[in-house]
């Protein structure tokens, strides 16, 4: 299972990538594979300040609907609007197209005490 | 239900080959999915499906009178029923209220066979059993049993490719081969509004058949699925869209009531009809896009006030649009009607809609 090692993970199953304090959030391949079929996504509210772990936006699969959290404190300033009309990218493409948000961190040194690409694998091999 | 209180299916060995995520249903511990609902959904609209029910309760009534017995227990006319037919069927408390929904098989005179649900199958047995006629026997014989059903537009061609030296019945049909233990029972029936049917075999027996038709074609399908397909046909699920405390002509469902047969519960129905409804079982169909609507939400009129709950919804895969039942003031039950559901907090509008959402061309 493809676990990239340019991105930082949280237990929630959810993927981190930081440029220049910007930090891009999806769910992992793994998380879309045990979701599979992702049916709507709703999309967290542009320049909403949340605190880390807060639920920010929703992924609904055929039979349920799970929360997606802040991976960390900060600002959110994008948003997926492809996944409006095309929900299913999360499970074509869970580390590319299928990204979900972007959060402006309030602190960015937090990021390195994210799990690493080896630390996740740990995680889901369990 | 704990995990080590869980029945497990005869075909559960299978399960686990194919890969099957496993769930706690109704105290059994069932495939919920293989690979996608989607696939597995769109394989039984457009090719054929096979599924593992069985969890369902397997009861026979035996003994001269049999049929009479149960048309004082069923809300439908069993003695309307030939050798061989099967008939849709309610068991109801004294109120009218719905205990189970339930598929009556007359396999010969004095011979029926019940299909109920698995979660409803103790409360059936007691209620039959406190109502039983002497010199007739009950019998539950759910763990002699293995179920499957195979469901789709090519699934009579895997029947025949499968099963070539035996005939299929007709539509509502029951035919069975075999003696006492090593009998197979074979019903065209489903749950998924497609040709299809319904096979009963010996437990040991079990895994090699459902192997047998998955070689044939069949896509293993799970319970997601069937709840999927059955939601867009509108065929009620017991402890969603029916309870205790609603009848089945609150549910839409008079067409499977004899009110001219007296049963327990008539009077209720019968006093329902002439006075009229005060609350139906609508089909709502989203207007726009929306996340999935799911069962409990709050159905609410376009000015906020709240009608009712969701009994059941899901995004349907055929029509990619969410579908729901919901129970309504019956002056909200005309097609056309515009509602709001609320979904954490959001109002989505759906529109009350002719049953059923879908209708399949075969």
């Amino acid at each position: 299972m493809s676990i990239p090692d340019k991105f930082r993970y949280t237990s929630d199953h959810e993927w981190v990538h930081l440029e220049d304090g910007v930090a891009t959030v999806g769910i992992t391949h793994h998380a879309q594979d045990e979701l599979t079929d992702i049916v709507f996504v709703e999309l967290p509210e542009l320049a909403r300040d949340c605190a880390e772990g807060d639920p920010v936006a929703v992924v609904e699969s055929v039979k349920a609907a799970s929360d997606i959290y802040a991976p960390l404190a900060g600002e959110i300033v994008e948003v997926n609007e492809e996944l409006e009309a095309d929900p299913a990218l999360v499970n074509t493409d869970p580390h590319g197209a299928g990204w979900i948000f972007k959060i402006k961190l309030s602190d960015v040194s937090a990021y390195d005490g994210l799990m690493d690409a080896s630390g996740y694998a740990e995680l889901t091999s369990a | 239900m704990s995990e080590t209180s869980l029945q497990h299916s005869p075909l559960e060995a299978s399960h686990q080959a194919l890969g099957a995520k496993m769930v706690p249903f109704a105290g059994w511990n069932m495939p919920v999915q293989y690979s996608s609902i989607m696939d597995e959904h769109l394989a039984v609209r457009e090719a054929a499906g096979v599924f593992d029910i069985s969890h369902m309760g397997q009861v026979f009534v035996r003994g001269a009178g049999a049929e009479q017995w149960l048309n004082g227990m069923l809300s439908n006319d069993v003695e309307a029923l030939a050798v061989g037919q099967a008939q849709y069927t309610f068991l109801l408390n004294e109120a009218g209220g719905v205990i189970d929904d339930l598929i009556l098989y007359r396999v010969a005179e004095g011979d029926v066979f019940l299909v109920v649900n698995a979660s409803k199958l103790e409360e059936d047995m007691e209620w039959l059993q406190r109502h039983l006629k002497p010199g007739l026997t009950l019998s539950d014989e759910s763990e002699s049993w293995a179920g499957m059903a195979v469901q789709g537009p090519e699934s009579s061609a895997l029947y025949y490719k499968v099963l070539g030296e035996r005939r299929l019945p007709e539509r509502n049909g029951i035919e069975s081969w075999g003696e006492s233990s090593g009998k197979v029972m074979v019903c065209r029936t489903g749950y998924t509004g497609e040709d299809g049917f319904e096979l009963f075999c010996p437990a040991s027996e079990g895994e090699a058949l459902f192997q047998r038709f998955i070689d044939a074609g069949a896509k293993p399908c799970g319970l997601g699925a069937r709840d999927t397909l059955r939601l867009e046909l509108c065929y009620p699920l017991n402890g969603n869209d029916l309870n205790q405390e609603r009848s089945p002509l609150q549910a839409g469902l008079g067409f499977f009531c004899a009110l001219e047969t007296d049963f327990i519960g008539v009077e209720v129905l019968r006093q329902q009809k002439a006075l009229g409804l005060d609350k139906r079982l609508v089909a709502l169909q989203y207007v726009g896009k929306g996340p999935p609507p799911r069962a409990q939400y709050s159905v609410h009129t376009q000015e906020g006030e709240q009608l009712g709950v969701l009994s059941s919804g899901a995004m349907s895969p055929t029509l990619k649009q969410g579908i729901a039942m919901a129970y309504l003031p019956a002056k909200y039950g005309a097609p056309g009607t515009l509602v709001d559901v609320d979904v954490r907090g959001r109002r989505y509008p759906a529109e009350v809609v002719k049953k059923p959402f879908y209708r399949p061309q075969s």
